[in-house]
């Protein structure tokens, strides 16, 4: 006979069914229960309480982007459901396998206004994947199994399962059989072997051949099949925010980061390249600003996994439906060997002018006040370039996306579609917890860390060693840039009087350091990297710093302001 | 760019919240549903939606890729008038007595090809099949002459000219293609 088990216990022992075994999250009355449950567990799953529910969904993402798992963050009903949201958002936009699990009123009190009851199912519909109510024990391991089968094949994405207290508290029989397959969900479409040769011929008559990558290629594992293939014929690539760590920074067809504040190079050549091959990206207006003036002059061809994206913003040519993990192959095998040295070196025009109007004065400054340039670029250095690089947003995340450079995959944990200001510190911890072996570095701006800065609760309690880099410059930077640029110098409340952010890192028992002068840089890194404690680097950088390149909103990509 | 009618039309699993899920993706875009109907298709448990909305071709497109790529749609796709024969019915209620003052429904039952559902003391009323035109002209004609106490028109409901619904294929060939996956997946 099968084990009767509360529906508490039959959470639990699906979560240990598929393969979970850390959990971020914050308990509450109407999810008591599965905490009840999760106490006689606390061997084979590490829980992780948050400070905030919001931390609790970030830290799950960060844990998920460097690992490559599902994040899984538990939460109670009400307002615990709706501090949740700003995560479960943020991984819709960049792809991010993510079970959320909240409790919720009992059954009888549904739709009845109860205690701590919202609408969690019709709040998170536009912002999941999937979200599912469960309102009986018996429907917990189908509800569970469906949950991670569809939060990580596919194009991943955040899964909510709003888990009502009464099928917590029901008896159920366990038995538990994962999912395999969907019939009304087909996560991986076949590859056609007609667009593969359409594009393969494009990319053998093509002189000017461009890829542009992005999260796509790691969220396949296809990073060496990418190599490969860009290789093959010798085609120069560029990486979208997301798509950072999917090539290494000095791997020489790698050609530097498009966008917004991206390399003047690779935005330039979008508009030069005779076919454009974006991989695994979507063409987010961060990266085409214009789309009237968007790579008009090229034939493009566009792989992605998901229909809804061919098309969706930049008319396709040649588009590929599929995971990059086959179609990469398959065009491979299809297109001919070729040398592009003439093309590839245009670049290098291109790159020398953003040295000399941006790059020399942002890094390789030798006085005046420090930069947030030269801090990144001191600290991937000191890291060998192997370190996980985590960011908050605004100018600390652009410079840190321009100057940190990797070896590695997956080194990269940024709010890209959602530009979460506060994520930064939870994703942090997060990404540690994923990626325990590895060095993980933080850029916050003194307005980011401020969001979510209770989150150093958790990393004294968990004592994860998360290095910390706050880029002090007393304002909203990046909203100070945008007011000096385009309002006038009108500086409307983006001015901050900050707290001895020292002394805060301290109270939670987390060495810190503040940084004023360059010549207490080097050392203050050599103190910060010396061991694998949390830490907290405090660095005062110029208050008027500026993020450049630019490409101004909705402006054509060629028109970069240095 | 130039708007016209567009029919979608929409296979789901028959859970909670798929309407929501469908029409959340209109409201994202700004876009106003025309009409709607939904019901039990032939397969059990699948429902089947029809939407129609005046937008362009390129909108159309992503909107439903975007209804497509739910999890519980199992299909949408969408067609112009040329493609469907496609159908509305429309009640109408009347007066009895200024229905008996016109002396006769002859004519409308002839011209208009309506059916009579109910005579009573209270109300008369008509039922008319039709395209949007045909029973909006009844509705016009009838108020000039008898006077309409209510009217209600239904979603359209629509069927493809070219081709049977092959919806069960499309099932088929879907679970085909997983279990070939699984099975690749699992070496
Ligand atoms: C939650 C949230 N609120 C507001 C914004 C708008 N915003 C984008 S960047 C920015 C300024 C960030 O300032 P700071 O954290 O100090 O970083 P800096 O730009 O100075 O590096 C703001 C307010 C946002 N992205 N997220």
């Amino acid at each position: 006979m099968k084990k009767e088990v509360t529906g508490a216990q039959a959470l639990m022992l699906s979560l240990i069914e598929e393969g979970v075994d850390t959990i971020f999250g914050y308990p509450g009355g109407a999810i008591i229960p599965v905490y009840d449950a999760l106490y006689d567990f606390r061997d084979k799953v590490n829980h992780i309480l948050a400070r905030h529910e919001q931390g609790a969904t970030h830290a799950a993402q960060g844990y998920a982007r460097v690992s490559g798992k599902v994040g899984v963050s538990l939460v109670t009903s009400g307002p615990a459901a709706t501090n949740a949201i700003t995560g479960i958002a943020d991984a819709l936009l960049d792809s991010t396998p993510l079970v959320v699990i909240a409790g919720q009123v009992g059954t009888s009190l549904l739709g009845t206004d109860a205690f701590q009851e919202i609408d969690v199912v019709g709040i998170t519909q536009p912002i999941t994947k999937w979200s599912y109510q469960i309102r009986h024990a018996k429907d917990i391991t189908w509800a569970v199994a469906r949950a991670f089968y569809i939060a990580r094949n596919g194009r991943p994405g955040p899964v909510m399962l709003d888990f009502t207290k009464s099928a917590q508290n029901e008896m159920v029989e366990f038995d538990y059989k994962p999912c395999t397959f969907i019939r009304s969900y087909l996560p991986y479409p076949e590859i056609r072997e007609n667009q593969i040769d359409k594009a393969a011929q494009l990319i053998n008559e093509a002189k000017k051949p461009y890829a542009l990558v992005g999260q796509g290629v790691i969220l396949a594992n296809a990073e060496k099949e990418l190599i490969d293939f860009l290789e093959k014929a010798d085609i120069p690539a560029a990486s979208t925010l997301l798509g950072l760590s999917a090539m290494p920074s000095d791997f020489r067809l790698n050609k530097g980061f498009l966008g917004m504040h991206g390399n003047v190079a690779p935005n330039m050549k979008t508009n030069e390249c005779d076919v454009l091959i974006a991989i695994g990206m979507r063409f987010d207006d961060r990266v085409t600003g214009d789309l009237n003036t968007y790579a008009k002059q090229a034939k493009i061809i566009h792989m992605d996994i998901d229909q809804s994206e061919i098309g969706k913003n930049v008319p396709v040519d040649a588009p590929i439906l599929g995971s990059v993990k086959e179609s990469l192959p398959a065009l491979t095998a299809k297109i001919n060997s070729a040398k592009h040295t003439d093309w590839i070196d245009s670049f290098g025009e291109y790159d020398k002018q953003e040295y000399d109007a941006v790059i020399r004065n942002e890094v390789y400054r030798t006085e005046g006040e420090l930069t947030m340039g030269e801090v990144v670029n001191k600290i991937t250095e000191a890291t060998k370039n192997k370190a996980v690089v985590v960011t908050d947003v605004g100018q600390n995340q652009m410079i840190a996306a321009r100057y940190f450079k990797y070896t590695e995959t997956r080194s990269v944990v940024t709010s890209g579609g959602l530009g979460t200001m506060g994520f930064g510190i939870p994703a942090a911890l997060g990404a540690k917890v994923g990626a325990p072996d590895r060095t993980v570095c933080l850029f916050a701006g003194d307005g980011g860390f401020q969001m979510t800065m209770q989150e150093l609760g958790t990393i004294m309690q968990e004592n994860l060693g998360v290095k910390i880099i706050l880029l002090d410059n007393r304002f909203l930077g990046m909203v100070r840039q945008w007011q000096e640029l385009f309002f006038d110098e009108r500086y409307s409340f983006t001015h901050m009087k900050n707290p001895d952010f020292v002394a805060i890192a301290k109270s939670y028992n987390i060495d810190s350091r503040l940084v004023t002068k360059r010549e207490e840089l080097d050392d203050a890194i050599a103190d910060m990297l010396k061991d694998d404690k949390p830490y907290v680097l405090v660095v005062e950088v110029e208050q008027k710093g500026m993020v450049y390149p630019m490409v101004p909103a909705g402006s054509c990509v060629t028109n970069i302001i240095m | 760019m130039e708007t016209k009618l567009y029919t979608i039309t929409v296979f789901s699993e028959n859970t909670v919240g798929v309407l929501n899920q469908i029409t959340i993706i209109f409201t994202r875009r700004g876009l106003n549903i025309e009409t709607l109907s939904v019901s039990p298709s032939a397969l059990p448990g699948i429902h089947k939606f029809t939407i129609t909305l005046f937008t362009t071709p390129d909108m159309v497109e992503k909107v439903v890729n975007q209804i497509d790529k739910r999890v519980d749609i199992l299909k949408a796709y969408y067609n112009t008038d040329e493609d469907l024969v496609f159908q509305e019915l429309a009640l109408y209620k009347l007066a009895t007595e200024k229905v008996l003052e016109l002396g006769s429904v002859e004519y409308f039952i002839r011209k208009y090809n309506i059916r009579v559902l109910e005579i009573s003391n209270d109300c008369t009323v008509f039922l008319k099949a039709g395209h949007y035109a045909e029973t909006q002209s009844l509705f016009e004609e009838l108020s000039e002459k008898v006077g309409v106490l209510q009217f209600i028109r239904s979603g359209r409901i629509a069927i493809t000219r070219s081709k049977v619904e092959r919806l069960s294929d499309m099932l088929e060939e879907m679970q085909k293609i997983q279990e070939k996956q699984n099975g690749n997946r699992k070496v």
